[in-house]
């Protein structure tokens, strides 16, 4: 999406899927979890943090990443969970630094409590990671008055490409919207910044596609 | 066969045959090989049925191959089956003896077609010892693995590992499924064949002959039960249930349904217990169903209030997916792959217990404003996650993966 010539590039909207696979790495305890959270690869952790979104499920999640859960339905610890359900990975720089919130977490709770909780043998936290494969689609946006209209009719894959994924791909940890727009000059920094404020964390992809959507009609009108 | 992806699109959408289409792209010509252990009866035949002619319409050399084997082999794989699925079986030397015959005697009539392959899959445990029996192979093999291998009975598990460990990928339906292996292990849950004489709409006509076809009340409530006749699926425990429910709704009817795959010796026992359990109750039908039965089943799944699938242990559980497809809620046995597709008050609920089964039936059954959104939620749940297009994408995509030099990005335009 750089732009060539001095022309904004179109935005071809992109689609994807993820395969999942297994690690070989299960916890059954907080002390099995503090061991492997601190050896698994960090594209692991980030599964289950982002990974979930696009895995079979319903919208209604009680927290919003797999360790919170396990932690809650598993071990029984709701203490834990909430503290492990409220780390956003949005707010650190990479996913050592968030690895590194994790292992925290846990060791603390391990220090308050003398006797460690297990989990039964068929619920283990199974550590997993995913590959993702990425797909044309004949759709593009070309230029952000049309933004809007395209968001609003996005897939949640998409969203999760262009919106999540791209955090990952794109210099500066941004988005490919808020990528794209910068190539249109100062006038859409208002709507870059108020991209920026959307922290996709807290929400289900149909929420921030309609969140997204409405945020750039608003600014774009 | 022609234009399947064109029917696929009408149920799954467009975009997803798209999907489909660029994953393919690269692949076409490629000779891709399915080995199983039989053709008829078990979901892993039911997939294959339509898997391999819908990558030969996107353009994949594909062909489905079936191991022949004789009674003594037979015996042997359902051993490693239930084995490998916990039961304590003891492998005889007899028994490792069988295997190994079969193993040889099929690698000599399917070598030259293996070793040319440019991907061999592999299904469940009967075939995985033709990997070693092909030296001169020059494709990528992958071993599928239906069946839940979390706690399998150990001495079992080392018998088999030797053949698998070889692999260049290996398939399980849930992580928990999987064993340590020394190369990756994909988690690609199986799915159905919207299209196929078990999952497609019926006229009412046919639903109504069903019904009458087997003594079945329209008018009262009726509870089914539909898999093979296998101490897994606990059909015991489902007329226990249907007794206690029985109590309080005398008018329950219910349905356990299922037949015998040609690679299950141990189903006509199992049989024969059930009935013995369901004695004289006019009301529980005990149906053997000869395994091409698909119109059969889908009947009984679309005339019953709720389906039931109390598995003690499971690999995948299609079907619970066929129920759901059928917007039919599911109370299933809480393990497996079933914990995957049944989800608390959104598309069933799961159980532990014959005492829990019965309180969510009746449950069910008060609440049928409940029930019917239960069910329209569950057929969405499968259109999403669980039809025969997300499944071949996914090996579509392990295929392509495996070529990627390990790369957890494939990008495809």
């Amino acid at each position: 999406m750089n732009a060539t010539d001095g022309q904004p590039e179109v935005f071809a909207i992109r689609d994807c899927a993820m395969v999942a696979l297994a690690t070989g790495r299960r916890a059954q305890n907080l002390k099995e979890l503090r061991a492997e959270l601190q050896a698994v690869d960090t594209s692991s952790i980030y599964f289950h943090f982002w990974g979930v979104l696009l895995q079979p499920g319903f919208e209604e999640r009680e927290y919003n990443n797999d360790f919170a859960e396990w932690v809650r339905h598993q071990l029984h610890d709701p203490v834990l969970a909430e503290r492990l359900g409220v780390i956003d990975p949005s707010d650190y720089g990479d996913l050592e630094q968030l690895r590194a919130e994790l292992c925290d977490a846990v060791e603390t709770r391990l220090d308050e409590r003398e006797i460690i909780a297990w989990s039964l043998p068929d619920q283990q936290f199974e550590f997993r990671r995913s590959q993702i494969v990425v797909f044309r689609t004949p759709d593009s946006i070309a230029e952000p008055a049309d933004l809007p209209g395209a968001i609003g009719h996005m897939s949640t894959s998409s969203l999760f490409y262009h919106f999540i994924d791209a955090r990952r791909r794109v210099p500066d940890g941004t988005d490919d919207f808020r990528a794209w727009l910068c190539q249109w000059g100062e006038e859409h920094r208002p709507l870059i910044d108020a991209l920026a404020g959307v922290d996709p964390y807290f929400t289900t992809l149909v929420d921030l596609r309609q969140r997204l959507a409405a945020l750039c009609a608003d600014q774009l009108s | 066969m022609a234009n399947l992806m064109a029917e696929y699109a009408t149920i799954a959408g467009a975009d997803v045959v798209s999907h489909l289409r660029q994953l393919a792209e690269p692949l076409k010509g490629a000779k891709v090989v399915h080995v199983n252990s039989t053709r008829s009866g078990g979901g892993v035949a039911e997939i294959l049925h339509k898997l391999v002619p819908l990558m030969v319409e996107l353009g994949l050399d594909a062909r489905w191959e079936v191991l022949t084997g004789n009674d003594a082999f037979f015996r042997c794989t359902k051993h490693l089956h239930n084995g490998l699925q916990g039961y304590p079986v003891a492998l005889e030397d007899a028994d490792r003896q069988s295997f190994h015959a079969a193993s040889a005697e099929n690698a000599e009539r399917l070598r030259a077609l293996l070793e040319e392959a440019d991907v061999v899959f592999i299904h469940d445990p009967q075939p995985a010892a033709l990997l070693d029996l092909c030296p001169n192979r020059r494709g990528r093999w992958i071993w599928r693995c239906h069946i839940d291998l979390s706690h399998p009975h150990r001495p079992i598990w080392r018998f088999l590992r030797p053949f698998v460990a070889g692999y260049d990928a290996s398939v399980f339906s849930l992580a928990s499924f999987a064993q340590p292996l020394p190369h990756p292990q994909y988690l690609i849950p199986p799915s159905i064949d919207p299209l196929s004489d078990k999952n497609l709409e019926l006229p009412e006509a046919e639903i109504a002959a069903a019904r009458t076809r087997f003594g079945i009340d329209p008018e009262r409530p009726l509870i089914t039960q539909i898999s093979r006749f296998d101490r897994f699926k606990d059909p015991l425990g489902v007329i226990a249930a249907y007794r206690l429910v029985k109590r309080f709704l005398p008018n329950l009817q219910l349905v356990l349904a299922g037949g015998s795959a040609s690679d299950d010796p141990e189903g006509a026992a199992m049989l024969q217990e059930v009935r013995d359990t369901a004695g004289a109750d006019p009301d529980i039908h005990v149906l053997d169903l000869p395994p091409d039965s698909h119109r059969c089943i889908n009947a009984l799944q679309r005339t019953s209030r709720i389906v039931l699938q109390k598995s003690l242990r499971e690999g995948f559980g299609l079907t619970v997916t066929e129920a759901m497809w059928k917007q039919r809620p599911v109370i299933g046995g809480d393990t497996g792959g079933i914990r995957l597709q049944v989800v608390n008050y959104h598309t069933g609920f799961r159980v532990s217990t014959p005492e829990g089964a019965a309180l969510r039936i009746r449950y069910l059954l008060h609440h049928p404003e409940l029930l019917e959104a239960m069910g329209t939620k569950a057929q969405a749940y499968v259109r999403e996650n669980f039809l025969l297009t997300r499944q071949l994408r996914e090996y579509l995509t392990l295929m392509r993966a495996l070529d990627n030099h390990g790369s957890d990005r494939i990008e495809l335009g």
